[in-house]
């Protein structure tokens, strides 16, 4: 076991695919000799070489396109977007092609690609560097979205990922890459993709989150009196409604978090099952803390937009009195 | 004959005042005023400083990532010399230099890089567009304002400006064959420093010339010496007209160096020899023209000083601008999304609160309650 950083855990999770498989090959902008803009490759290339840690073109279609193509001739290529805001060149190639391949083909093309995405706001980064499209992704019929919370999660759920049969876009949110460290095991192990997390339990409410939120959710919690069971989704897609019945149904009232605008957010989908599995166990109406349906500002108002253990708290607070 | 030469390409370098203070005079004379070259090289030094103190700035946690200019001031300013005010400037994020001539006040490009969106706010009058994040996607929309322009019946051209790692998007390949097929008059001007981040231009581009990608599509190309701003204007003036007189489009590569990192985020050390930076600092295009200036006897010493001392004033007035700008108010994020606000915006920037309950709190409490809150 090691004290890792979410960074570090993925970084480990990449090193044990590619010793194991070399059908694994990572490709993007700045992945190799700089390790990525933010060091998730750092000593790859060294390791590996130039065949399998991959420069390419600045071309994020370019990057989307070929990996298809790799993965096509079964092979499991790993490609890297830099940030969450220039997945727009390569979503024709994601939603277009990735998506479709198998049942388009009815299996005789299949497209195992993981494309790992450093994605969410809160470290003062320019525009569209910030953003959270999760749900996106997620309303395309075809793809996997995961995006863990945590360096244990982050490397287990890579590793599925990767040995994943289908194409999966692995967020990673930027905001805790390096904001603490877990133990996490050396040897290899997996996280299920589609499965939540149960962070902590409680009686009288559920909060339902994933990504960097999940941090300032276990922030509002600690300040509050209430007895609160906090679920980390780790998946959005495929999500696992199971977990989130389960423990609304116990408690009856439920707060999601997430950064995304709350309009069409993944949050609307899950208080909506919500609705229809536990309706006769709610006691208030779910609620949403959510990122405001605007464009997310640049980085002087970004505390402004994003959910913070504040506005959290409120709500805990209002749901309770509900 | 089964097989015969349909083309042959030439793609012609222009330097006119080199490293080493070579000056063609056949191509050099009369093409810069030694007024505007005084006043050129004060911008370039004016420019310089401002890296300098943003990266201080950035270091001391008073801005955030700011991409230094550093090595490439030539290109867009020689570019912005030669264009009308009225002509558009479409660019990415390294074209201080131009945009400073072209008027643009130097705290609006610090504030962006503080994190404020009021500095895109630019003056109209400026016929300039902010800076383009996503790299590759503004030649498209330098093609649409010069269509426009042709529209109109109107004399103005585009110039749009662009790294060498830009010219690996579908964009700017679709940018280039609009202009080229619809005869459209832009200029692209890519700033071939060399480096995307730490991706060398090789992989960007196998090819012996960036400038051969313009002639891919049928339209004329020029390669120069991008920290010789003689060259620079050389092919500038060549594309503006044939833009004005003909509508056609031209792509111009400028061969300049990135000297610094690619951000305040980025360590070139991990990726590019030190050696190389140190060849391309022999090659600054400021200390080129110092040196010109000074063989010609129109710059002294003393003139020098007066100037750095001038440049000091703007840079620190600049940043007193910027650093003295009232905080952005968190409305605007809401205010500006529309032309008309929907309600439901409405609603959220009113109580900055997405939760049902907390945007009506009457749900929870009594309606006295809340009246006394
Ligand atoms: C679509 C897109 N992909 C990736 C990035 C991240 N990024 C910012 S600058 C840059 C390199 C740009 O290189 P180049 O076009 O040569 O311009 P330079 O920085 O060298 O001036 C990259 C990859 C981005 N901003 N936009
Ligand atoms: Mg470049």
């Amino acid at each position: 076991m090691a004290n890792l950083t979410l960074v570090q855990a993925i970084n480990l999770a990449l090193v044990q695919e590619m010793e194991k498989d070399d059908r694994v090959l990572i490709l993007g902008e700045d992945v190799g000799l700089n390790g990525g803009v933010f060091r998730v490759t750092d000593g790859l290339f060294k390791r590996f070489g130039g065949d399998r840690i991959v420069d390419t073109p600045l071309a994020e279609s370019g990057i989307i396109g070929t990996s298809i193509g790799l993965a096509m001739a079964g092979l499991r290529p790993v490609p890297e977007i830099q940030f969450e805001g220039f997945l727009g060149p390569a979503y024709d190639q994601i939603c277009s092609h990735a998506a479709r391949m198998r049942t388009r083909t009815r299996g005789a093309f299949t497209v195992p690609l993981t494309i790992r995405v450093p994605v969410g706001g809160g470290i003062h980064a320019p525009e569209l560097h910030s953003d959270s499209p999760e749900a996106i992704y997620a309303h395309q019929p075809g793809l996997k979205v995961v995006m863990p919370a945590s360096p244990y999660d982050a490397k287990g759920l890579l590793i599925s990922a990767i040995r994943d049969p289908d194409p999966v876009i692995f967020f990673e949110p930027k905001r805790i890459y390096r904001a603490f460290r877990e133990e996490v095991p050396e040897d290899e192990y997996t996280v299920p993709i589609g499965k939540a997390r149960v962070v902590c339990e409680g009686d009288d409410l559920t909060i339902v989150s994933w990504g960097a939120s999940v941090v300032q959710c276990m922030q509002a919690i600690e300040r509050s009196s209430a007895s609160i069971e906090l679920i980390d989704m780790r998946t959005i897609y495929p999500f696992d409604i199971d977990a989130v019945e389960e423990s609304v149904s116990k408690t009856g009232r439920c707060v999601i978090v997430h950064e995304a605008p709350r309009t069409c957010g993944f949050g609307a989908e899950i208080a909506t099952q919500i609705m229809e599995r536990c309706f006769l166990q709610l006691e208030a109406p779910v609620q949403r803390v959510a990122g405001f349906d605007t464009i997310m500002p640049y980085y002087k108002l970004e505390n402004d937009y994003l959910p913070d253990a504040d506005r959290i708290e409120l709500a805990i607070q209002e749901i309770g009195a509900y | 004959m089964p097989i015969t030469k349909v083309l042959e390409a030439q793609i012609d370098h222009v330097s006119i005042l080199d490293e080493h203070g070579n000056f063609d005079e056949s191509l050099g004379k009369g093409l810069i005023p030694d007024e505007d070259l005084i006043k050129l090289y004060g911008h370039m030094v004016i420019c310089r400083l401002l890296d300098e103190v943003a990266f201080k700035l950035q270091r001391s946690g008073r801005m955030g990532t700011y991409p230094q200019n550093m090595g490439q001031e030539a290109p867009s300013l020689g570019a912005a010399y030669a264009l009308e005010t009225t002509d558009w400037m479409v660019t990415c994020y390294r074209e201080n230099c131009g945009l400073f001539w072209r008027g643009l006040p130097m705290e609006k490009i610090l504030q962006h890089w503080m994190g404020d969106e009021r500095g895109n706010d630019i003056p109209r009058e400026l016929h300039a567009t902010p800076i383009a994040v996503p790299i590759g996607t503004q030649m498209l929309h330098a093609t649409g304002l010069a269509w426009a322009a042709k529209y109109r019946g109107e004399k103005r051209v585009a110039c749009t400006f662009f790294g060498d790692g830009a010219t690996s998007e579908g964009d700017f390949h679709e940018a280039m064959n609009f202009a080229a097929n619809l005869d459209i008059p832009v200029v692209f001007f890519c700033q071939n420093n060399q480096w995307a981040i730490s991706v060398p231009g090789k992989i960007q581009c196998s090819a012996p010339t960036v400038a051969q990608r313009g002639f891919a599509y049928g339209m004329d190309c020029l390669r120069c010496d991008g920290n010789d701003i003689f060259a620079v204007v050389h092919c500038m003036n060549k594309a503006i007209a044939s833009g004005r007189d003909n509508k056609r489009p031209t792509f111009i590569e400028a061969v300049t160096y990135r000297l610094g990192d690619h951000t305040t985020a980025d360590d070139a050390r991990r990726y590019r020899d030190a050696e190389e930076v140190e060849l391309w600092k022999a090659r600054d295009p400021i200390t080129r023209i110092k040196a010109f200036m000074k063989s010609r006897k129109i710059w002294d010493d003393s003139k020098q000083a007066e100037l750095e001392e001038h440049a000091d004033e703007a840079v620190s007035a600049a940043v007193k601008r910027a650093e003295g700008i009232e905080a952005p108010n968190k409305e605007d994020f809401f205010n500006w999304m529309y032309a008309e606000l929907p309600e439901q915006l409405v609603v959220q920037r009113d109580t900055m609160r997405t939760s049902s309950i907390g945007q009506d709190p009457s749900q929870i409490e009594s309606p006295q309650a809340s009246q006394q809150s």
